[in-house]
């Protein structure tokens, strides 16, 4: 497999706080990587390094043999970066569709008009085709977590990077969420999911990441990860599985 | 089975809409030949107004530039109609155009300092910037300095020899320059740029990661602003005849449609215009008032920003679902015979 997305010595600090230090990663093509961690561990704000949110006070970062360091968020996604929020950020004012139709105008790069049909694709697959004309400000959580899953796969991604996508459903919501993660996942999309519900990143990652005070703790096999030492002495108290 | 699908982009009340639209714009076309002067200058002072709340709406509505230093494009505007007319005898109503085209030049410059700015402090950056305009074109000799100066009666004779044909092409340019200005905003916010706009008015962040340049956007929206109140404030004096640094860079320009955007709906078309009715409608009757009518006015804005925060087409279009500036796209399944 050829490498799609490096990290190397990546380190972020909020004044004193140091949020991410000296952190490495890759990501293969086609591969789905879970990252798991503790509450304030770094997950989300590596993500937000990834994708440009945030940028990095060290380290570099290429994807598809590109360097993706310093550059801001919109061309990172035009370079096949696609993400989720882990709080749904909807364009409350805009439909269903429309919401899909930036990402694929913008994000795809496509015109508009040659972007339709793909959009209402992404909706069929997502479950969304009967909201297409609501607007997204009204839709409930679990629709907004797969309006954020919808509209990044609107922008014709590389990898897709899902941040805490099942956190607040109900079990029998996350199953239908994975079906489509899975599905998703099937036409050889990379994927890097970052999840506090560790049974559902289970059955769908290859490669699991654990992150812990802005280090990387394991990296390796998910269940071999899961099992060992270090990594129940994190989660001490708190059943994995 | 994705060709089954259709992309609409009108609605019911929007083919009726411009139904009553086009009525509506052949009376007001007519409206010289037949109407009284007194309501033809309402009238022109209700293009202008409804105009520049157009632009500030773009501005800040969409792009979230929320500016109260507007009344620096309103007064350049002003000032450039008189420089233009006088120094280089450019004829009247043509300084509307150009001098838009002056604004955008000049937006540039003010953009690179004010868009260093975020939120609150862009807001004050963009008045101090006004502030700077006033004083600075206050120290102008041959533009009156600080007390001002009069259109000389040569040029005000070359719009037309009459009273009546002077006041009729001023009303016609006015009502070119609202109708210019609503179909451009309306074409472009149904442009792909448009669904930048929106989705930058709803959340910078998302629109961000989902590859929207949301600078750009804003700079292009900033200098298209100014390029229209620019020319809207040549037009402006043009129905004033006479300038003073007070009269051109007042906030009051600013402040005004502040309150008709506020009031009408930020962030629609027809929001603005419901607002420019309500402002005249408020406005008449309380003239004579004094400063009861600011109390009345501030209390009017006040109520409806905690009421009903989407402005009264906001309630509307709640209730009814009516759009006559549809600027959606709306998925249809396809019948399939």
């Amino acid at each position: 497999m050829t490498n799609l997305l490096t990290v190397q010595n990546l380190s972020k600090s909020f004044g004193s706080l140091q949020v991410i230090e000296g952190f490495d990663m890759h990501l293969d093509d086609g591969e789905a990587l879970g990252i798991i961690g503790p509450n304030g561990a770094g997950k989300s704000t590596l993500f937000n390094l990834i994708t440009g949110s945030l940028t990095s006070d060290t380290g570099s970062i290429s994807f598809d043999g590109q360097d993706m360091t310093g550059l801001p968020a919109y061309a990172r996604c035009r370079a096949g970066i696609g993400r989720s929020y882990q709080i749904p950020h909807p364009f409350g004012g805009m439909t269903v569709f429309e919401n899909l139709l930036v990402g694929a105008a913008f994000g795809g790069g496509e015109k508009e008009a040659e972007s339709y049909d793909h959009c209402a694709e992404v909706l069929e697959r997502t479950g969304l085709i009967d909201k297409a004309n609501t607007l997204a400000g009204s839709l409930t959580l679990l629709e907004r977590k797969r309006l954020e899953l919808a509209r990044a796969l609107a922008t014709k991604p590389r990898a897709l990077l899902l941040d805490e996508i099942a956190g607040g459903l109900t079990e029998h919501e996350i199953q239908d969420l994975v079906a489509t993660i899975n599905s998703i996942r099937a036409e050889n999309m990379s994927i890097i999911w970052i999840e506090h519900i560790v049974h559902a990143l289970l059955s769908v990652v290859d490669r699991l990441v654990v992150i812990n005070f802005g280090q990387k703790l394991d990296d390796g096999d998910p269940q071999t990860v899961i099992n060992s030492p270090e990594v129940q002495k994190v989660y001490m108290g708190i059943s994995i599985e | 089975m994705t060709d089954s699908y259709n992309v609409l982009r009108s609605t019911r009340a929007s083919r009726i809409g411009s139904i009553i639209g086009l009525v509506l714009f052949i009376v007001l076309v007519s409206f010289p030949t037949w109407g009284d002067r007194a309501t033809m200058r309402l009238l022109v002072e209700m293009f202008y107004i409804l105009a520049l709340s157009q632009m500030w709406n773009l501005m800040a509505g969409y792009g979230g530039l929320v500016s109260v230093g507007q009344q620096a494009f309103v007064g350049l505007g002003g000032y450039m109609l008189f420089l233009l007319t006088i120094h280089l005898g450019v004829g009247a109503v043509w300084t509307v155009p150009l001098a838009g085209l002056i604004g955008a030049v000049v937006s540039l410059p003010v953009a690179f300092l004010v868009f260093r700015l975020r939120g609150h402090y862009f807001a004050i950056g963009t008045w101090v910037v006004a502030e700077v305009f006033l004083l600075g074109f206050a120290q102008i000799k041959t533009l009156g300095g600080g007390s001002g100066l009069s259109l000389p009666v040569s040029v005000v004779k070359s719009i037309a020899s009459s009273r009546a044909g002077r006041d009729s092409a001023i009303y016609w340019t006015a009502l070119f320059v609202v109708v210019a200005v609503i179909a451009i905003v309306y074409f472009l916010l149904r442009s792909r740029h448009g669904l930048a706009l929106t989705a930058i008015r709803d959340s910078e962040e998302a629109s961000n990661s989902l590859g929207v340049d949301n600078f750009r956007a804003k700079l292009l929206v900033y200098i298209f602003a100014a390029f229209g109140t620019t020319a809207i404030g040549a037009l402006i004096f043009l129905t004033k005849l006479r300038i003073s640094p007070s009269a051109a860079f007042d906030i009051n320009w600013t402040t005004t449609v502040i309150f008709i955007v506020v009031i009408g709906g930020i962030g629609t078309i027809e929001g603005p215009i419901l607002g420019t009715i309500i402002f005249f409608l408020l406005r008449e009757p309380l003239a004579d008032f004094g400063s009861w009518y600011l109390i009345l006015l501030g209390t009017t804005a006040v109520v409806v920003m905690l009421k009903a925060p989407q402005g009264i087409w906001g309630i509307i279009t709640h209730k009814f679902d009516l759009r006559f500036f549809p600027v959606q796209r709306r998925l249809e399944l396809k019948k399939d015979d």
